[in-house]
């Protein structure tokens, strides 16, 4: 699999990732790495097998919807890199 | 009394030989003598650390003692430890202060054990050298210029240098086994859902664990013994009574009448030939006390690796999605709109290997890319834990080396991430399956430990404590001493 520099690009910023320009080459080379690693699955037939999504196969256990935390806004908020009168602030988004 | 183990510094602690303060205080003085050099600790909690020996002492001397009480250990930088930097590993969390206690950290001091610290990793746990941490690499105690292995690369050398009895790991594709072969101690990942996630910094949830890492079975059942059991908080932690573990170590004992199968699949190609050797010396211990051994078939074992680099990245690209320069954690300078403010915070707090995986696991879960990867990923997984069950309905414990190889050298792996990953290929199938794995030393090769890995059918983790005591009880690879570290 050899993906190429805009396609690197183009995932780079799903991922929200700023690439230095000069650091794309080698993830190209990388990822295009991995991936032929990963595709040495692509030959086995699994036609009908059910997907594992958990190794116990076991379903999600639900709970009460009760609160249970207790509120600490002023103590989390303190750990923001900018907070202020109780929210966490970032660049404006609306003009 | 740091060559002691913790079976053997509790039974010190509860005749009152030594207290837990002079203890903690002798390992912590060890850890600031020695630690310049390996860099096995992120951070040294030493106030916090004497503060809780005085309560074990208390403890000990009121009859309110625990096994581990007043016995000294040390948190891999993966769990969260309120009022202490949780940094796993990254820049990004350099500056955050957990403000809260993993359920294992929790466990284990209400245990009585005292933390001296937060032990390095590779940066999210993502790694299997220790060198992609942002606090630099970790040397391993048997050769400084080679690798510990990874990502709970810290806590393996800090126990095998002496710094501390034990110590947490998590493993989610071999990060507890394959250190703990490469430097020569014991650690076990139990299985999936036994231990609480809670607080542990998140990588692949569905193959995450936390484990016990010490240098003997015996030491791993005590610390396993707190670590187990329900936590409601963590909605994938088995509500399911968790067994006795030193119980089962009771005596001396044979294994007679115990089933060891060798998948062929592990000792062909890729494994080192003076590595496979040491295998089967270790193996004909296990006859010798008794078992069984023969041979088993794991058909789809090659293909553990390619599954795996689908879904950990897969399932780290969501996991990491939340650091995004807002809510704690690294923000970059004076972003110029919301979309920089991520961009950059991200790709100035996580180093490469972080990266190459989040776009990995981006790619393939991308629209066009979710069935041919993704989907079929989770299908070969299937397939992967059901030559598990197989093997299992033959034989009781699977046993094969840990890693292809002794510990390489720094910088080594580091500029190929493939030859990297391809380190653990033996351990990666049992976290697909969702398996208790144990890996004890076996012996040496040119002077480097050499681990050898048993597997075990689902919550099997007393068997497996069992034979690894067995082997430890016939042999003393486990009580081999690194040089300058006696």
């Amino acid at each position: 699999m050899n993906l190429d520099r805009s396609s690197v690009e183009r995932i780079a910023h799903l991922a929200r990732l700023a690439l230095a320009e000069e650091d794309v080459p080698r993830y190209v080379r990388d990822l295009s790495r991995i991936l032929d690693l990963v595709e040495r699955m692509g030959a086995v037939d699994t036609r009908g097998v059910e997907p594992m999504a958990h190794p116990l196969d076991i379903p999600q256990r639900l709970r009460p919807d009760e609160v249970t935390e207790e509120d600490r806004r002023e103590e989390l908020l303190g750990l923001a890199p900018q907070a202020e009168a109780g929210h966490f602030l970032v660049p404006k988004v609306i003009d | 009394m740091h060559t002691r183990t913790i079976a053997e510094l509790s039974a010190l602690l509860h005749e009152g030989a030594v207290s837990a303060e002079e203890l903690a205080q002798a390992l912590l003085e060890r850890i600031q003598r020695l630690d310049g050099d390996l860099n096995a600790f992120i951070t040294v909690t030493a106030e916090e650390a004497l503060a809780q020996a005085r309560e074990a002492d208390r403890r000990l001397r009121s009859g309110e003692a625990t096994p581990l009480t007043g016995i000294p250990i040390a948190h891999k930088d993966i769990f969260c430890t309120r009022g202490v930097r949780t940094s796993c590993g990254s820049r990004m969390l350099d500056p955050f202060v957990a403000p809260y206690d993993a359920t294992v950290v929790e466990r284990l001091a209400a245990a009585g054990a005292v933390s001296l610290g937060k032990t390095n990793m590779d940066e999210f746990a993502m790694g299997s050298s220790n060198e992609t941490s942002y606090y630099g690499p970790v040397r391993n105690p048997w050769d400084p210029e080679r690798v510990p292995g990874g990502s709970s690369g810290g806590s393996a050398a800090a126990v095998a240098a002496r710094l501390v009895p034990g110590a947490t790991g998590t493993d989610t594709g071999g990060s507890i086994r394959q250190p703990a072969a490469l430097t020569g101690i014991t650690g076990l990942k139990p299985t999936y859902g036994r231990v609480s996630r809670w607080g542990m910094v998140a990588f692949a949830s569905s193959l995450d664990q936390a484990g016990p890492m010490a240098r003997t079975a015996e030491d791993c059942a005590l610390l396993l013994q707190a670590m187990a059991g329900f936590d409601p908080r963590d909605s994938t932690c088995v509500d399911r009574p968790v067994p006795d573990y030193r119980a089962a170590l009771a005596g001396e004992g044979d294994l007679k009448g115990l089933r060891i199968g060798v998948p062929r699949e592990w000792l062909e190609e890729g494994l080192d030939g003076k590595v496979r050797a040491c295998v089967e010396r270790a193996l004909q211990v296990y006859r010798d006390l008794g078992a069984e051994v023969r041979e088993v078939r794991l058909p789809n074992a090659h293909l553990a690796v390619p599954v795996y680099y689908v879904l950990a990245p897969a399932e780290a690209s969501s996991n990491l999605a939340r650091y995004d320069g807002v809510r704690y954690g690294h923000r970059c300078q004076d972003p110029r709109d919301l979309t920089d403010l991520y961009k950059r915070s991200r790709a100035e707090g996580f180093g490469p290997e972080v990266k190459r995986r989040i776009m990995i696991g981006t790619y393939v879960l991308s629209a066009g890319y979710y069935d041919a990867y993704y989907l079929k990923a989770q299908q070969v997984r299937r397939l992967i834990a059901q030559d598990f069950r197989r093997a299992f309905q033959e034989v009781d414990l699977l046993a094969g080396p840990t890693s292809p190889t002794t510990a390489f050298r720094l910088g080594e792996r580091l500029d190929d991430p493939v030859t990297m990953y391809l380190s653990d290929i033996y351990t990666i199938a049992v976290n697909l399956a969702g398996l208790p794995g144990l890996s004890h030393p076996a012996g040496f090769v040119d002077g480097l430990p050499v681990g050898l890995q048993l597997v075990g059918d689902y919550f099997e983790e007393a068997r497996l404590l069992e034979a690894a005591h067995r082997f430890q009880q016939a042999t003393d690879w486990h009580r081999r001493v690194p040089p300058g570290c006696a």
